[in-house]
């Protein structure tokens, strides 16, 4: 495994991607096909189900360093990382342990998951024994299901594409859906000469935008493009093939099984057809709220009430394949041809309509009531862009509306993790109830590095108290939080729940006296909370 | 313990002997000072007397001014403050780092200051002596702090130098000028390439090697006008460069870092950094460990760092410890 411990630590230790293209470029030159097939399964984000739980892992790791689990707790919290932190602990230096990557995860490995404890014990204890520091690490985050490292899907891609001389679309097509990690597979993937065949439940790689950066005017004239509402929904790939449905998530999950409502509307749609779309909780002709989706998609077993409660709809916008063509090079505006007549714009599986304004000025104006409609601002297509592959700027942008803010006091802080260990970068802010502030969310990102250190410092300087790891601190500090969205909560003392809360602006100008109160908040959330909800 | 009063304990100016009346590395101007070492954390001018090591005198000058005044003490050599019975041993930190020992009325106290156990080629090994009550420090007093052979860390440093030549990269290697770089040019291999230093860390050069301690050939990076010399070379620097324009003249570089805290892979990947090698001057966690079983103290007290970790580790091995106070 030492190759793909090498290569994890290169990608730990580079932010910078060409580096990182550089070193998975290498790896997958040096490794066997039957081991690269796994460091590939790893590196696109793929996790087997936890093997041994952490709580397990830490039993162990306490009991071989002969420490206390107070002790434990006070690494844990200096490192930020379970997985790092047992490995500082237990190695011994040497490492007498190079088990092909392949045999490590499939033989000795994923055995271990529902295996007898003494057995997790002394298989687990002999590789602790036997790797070094970075082999205990990174051992630790295969079987605790912990795995992340700093790369996207799309940079493994290409990778892959650059190595193996093959254009990155096809590597992503030959990625796509599920796939086992074996030499097979590898060998496929890689194979530059291979005429690609594509299985029935085989999606095409997603065409993504950017948020507009420049002012409108940059795009042109408003006549070439075609403008849509941006749905806030579960996007989605229906695929149509041979009488069979496949619905696939951006995840390149399958799931069907969560809506079974579009899978019978699309066994309505001709053999060979693939649609883009947003999947939408839609009820009483108004979409419901994102969390309501969730509950969709966590249950196991979708029970009739759920069903009748959290409908949904497939707002489709694109169509990918027609009568088994690919015709994503095709314009988009042909494209909306074909799927007019395939599709129509009420029913499970409907149109998305285009909106029409006289200026960007005043579609500007329309995007004020992006709320209102449950949307969250526009799509911008040109007429005559093809369906590319993956995130790309040009000739797609998503023009999102603003999120809301509110001002609220710093009160507790905790410590981060990974590259923000031992700094306190965790925090809970609150709101004014009368003379009391009651917690309203917790927001890790959108301070500056230089932000993180100076309100690491004033946490350090101003802590009223020490719960475990959680720190409260004199509330004298303002942050502007934004978030996407709202809705009640009784799991919150403030009642309510806000969606993507981040630090938007550290407002030093402002006194804790200046923040909001619970009252602003309950008047956003009746201003936006669909009606159906209440 | 009874209302008797301590032989040392922590005032606002630093460490203070009521008997003796002088302070150990006090940070605000006293009458009579006891200074471990000449970091500047420990040693701070203004003092009308300072007591020091005998191998520490040409870096306390540094670091404290040419006019401070200055008794010099060898290892070992017992001297009175005030009926107080004084003496400096080596600490293993830096040059002429020393801990020190203090005893009243049959009583021995010992205050570390910093140190270390790992060997070091310029500087006296630690040595570890008995007392009644340790002070000891606790910068780096968890288990997870364990530190890398000496020889490995150098094949580490080595192997990194040699990779960066290859890549046609100048190697910058960022450590504390006072001590840690020094031990840096004792521990890499000069024949890899030209070694330069940043003019924070050639003064102190110039002053070990004036106290008798034999390091490789260095060129203070101010005197290099073009800038081809620097190819293949080992640039040596204070952290406080790291991302400066100073960094601008060697062109194509890999930075590093040398610090116990580069242990952990967060405080490395904070810093942006290419490397982190694993270097402390301070005692790693079996080394305090050792350093207090080996001390026989009856009584530990501990400060600066993970104070409280320890002293319960310490009580719960059923050691009497508290945080110094």
């Amino acid at each position: 495994m030492n190759l793909f411990t090498n290569l994890y630590l290169s990608l730990d230790q580079t932010n910078k991607t060409n580096e990182k293209v550089a070193a998975m470029r290498d790896y997958f030159r040096k490794a066997r096909p039957e081991d690269a097939a796994w460091a590939l399964y790893f590196l696109s984000g793929n996790k087997p189900r936890q093997i041994v739980p952490s709580r397990r892992l830490r039993e162990l790791a306490t009991e071989l360093a002969g420490i206390p689990d107070w002790m434990y707790e006070e690494c844990r919290n200096t490192v930020g990382d379970s997985a790092e932190t047992i490995s500082l602990l237990l190695s011994e230096g040497g490492n007498k342990n190079d088990l092909p990557f392949n045999e490590l995860v499939r033989d000795h490995l994923l055995p271990l998951r529902g295996a007898d404890e003494e057995v997790q014990k002394a298989v687990i204890g002999k590789f602790w024994t036997d790797l070094d520091r970075a082999g205990i690490f990174v051992l630790n985050k295969l079987i605790s299901g912990a795995f992340r490292v700093g790369v996207s899907q799309k940079l493994v891609m290409r990778a892959i594409a650059e190595e193996f001389g093959l254009p990155v679309d096809i590597v992503a097509l030959r990625m796509m859906g599920n796939w086992e990690p074996t030499a097979e597979f590898f060998r496929t993937l890689t194979d530059a000469n291979l005429e690609d065949e594509a299985p029935i439940a085989r999606p095409y790689p997603f065409h993504l935008a950017y948020p507009i950066e420049d002012d409108l005017s940059k795009l042109g004239s408003l006549k070439d493009w075609q403008i849509e509402w941006k749905y806030d929904g579960i996007r989605c790939q229906v695929i149509k093939r041979e009488g069979e449905v496949f619905l696939w998530s951006r995840g390149e999950d399958l799931i069907n099984d969560s809506f079974p409502e579009i899978v019978a509307a699309a066994e309505e749609l001709p053999d060979g057809t693939v649609l883009d779309g947003e999947i939408l909780p839609f009820r009483h002709g108004r979409i419901l709220q994102f969390q309501d989706l969730q509950k969709r998609l966590n249950r196991k077993k979708l029970t009739d009430k759920l069903l009748a409660k959290i409908p949904v709809i497939l707002q489709t916008y694109d169509i990918l394949e027609s009568g088994t063509e690919d015709i994503r090079q095709k314009p988009l505006a042909s494209r909306r041809e074909v799927l007019e007549e395939i599709a129509g714009v009420e029913g499970t599986i409907r149109i998305t309509e285009p909106l029409r304004s006289a200026s960007w000025e005043k579609l500007d104006e329309l995007r004020d009531e992006s709320r209102s409609h449950g949307v969250e601002g526009f799509m911008l297509k040109r007429f005559d862009s093809p369906y590319r592959v993956g995130r790309q700027r040009g000739d797609w942008w998503k023009w999102k509306i603003d999120p809301f803010t509110v001002d609220a006091v710093l009160i507790y802080a905790q410590k981060g993790s990974g590259r923000r260990a031992n700094l306190f970068t965790d925090y809970t802010f609150a709101v004014w109830n009368d003379d009391k502030l009651v917690t309203f969310a917790k927001a890790y990102s959108g301070l500056t590095d230089e932000e993180i250190r100076r309100v690491d410092r004033f946490v350090r300087d101003n802590t009223r108290e020490t719960f475990g790891p959680v720190r409260s601190v004199e509330p004298v500090q303002v942050f502007e939080i934004a978030f996407e969205g709202i809705q009640r909560s009784k799991r919150h003392k403030s009642g309510v729940a806000v969606r993507f809360p981040r630090i938007h602006r550290w407002r030093e100008d402002k006194k804790p006296e200046e923040a909001d109160s619970i009252e602003t908040i309950h008047a956003l959330l009746e201003e936006y909370e669909p009606e159906a909800n209440r | 313990m009874s209302s008797r009063q301590e032989l040392l304990s922590l005032t606002d100016s630093g460490i203070y002997c009521p008997p003796g009346d002088f302070y150990l590395d006090p940070s605000k101007p006293v009458d009579v000072a006891v200074v471990t070492h000449a970091h500047s954390d420990h040693a701070y001018a203004g003092s009308n007397k300072y007591f020091v090591s005998e191998k520490s005198e040409l870096l306390m000058k540094m670091r404290l001014g040419e006019e401070a005044v200055l008794e010099t003490r060898r290892y070992g050599e017992e001297f009175e403050i005030n009926g107080v019975i004084v003496s400096f041993h080596p600490a293993g930190h830096v040059l002429g780092s020393a801990q020190i020992r203090v005893e009243f009325e049959g009583e021995v106290w010992i205050y570390t200051g910093d140190f270390k156990l790992t060997r070091d080629p310029t500087c006296e090994p630690f040595e570890k002596v008995e007392c009644d009550v340790l002070i000891t420090e606790a910068t780096f007093a968890l288990p997870i702090y364990r530190w890398t052979p000496p020889d490995e860390l150098s094949r580490q440093i080595n192997s990194w130098w040699r990779s960066n030549i290859d890549a046609e990269k100048v190697s910058v290697l960022f450590a504390y000028s006072l001590g840690k770089s020094q031990r840096i040019l004792k521990s890499v291999d000069p024949s890899i390439g030209p070694i330069f230093t940043h003019g924070a860390v050639e003064n102190l050069n110039k002053a070990y090697r004036e106290s008798g301690v034999h390091l490789p050939e260095t060129h203070y990076v101010g005197d290099i006008e073009d800038k081809k010399e620097f190819t293949g070379g080992l640039v040596i620097a204070p952290p406080s460069a790291a991302g400066t324009s100073w960094l601008r003249r060697f062109g194509k570089h890999s930075t590093a870092f040398a610090s116990g805290w580069m242990a952990v892979r967060g405080a490395r990947r904070r810093r942006a950094l290419d490397r982190g090698f694993v270097m402390s001057d301070h005692a790693d966690w079996p080394g305090l460990i050792e350093a207090i079983d080996a001390s026989k103290a009856k009584r530990v007290l501990v400060t600066h760092g993970f104070v409280d970790p320890l002293v319960r580790w310490l009580n719960e091995s059923g050691k009497e410890a508290e945080p110094l106070k």
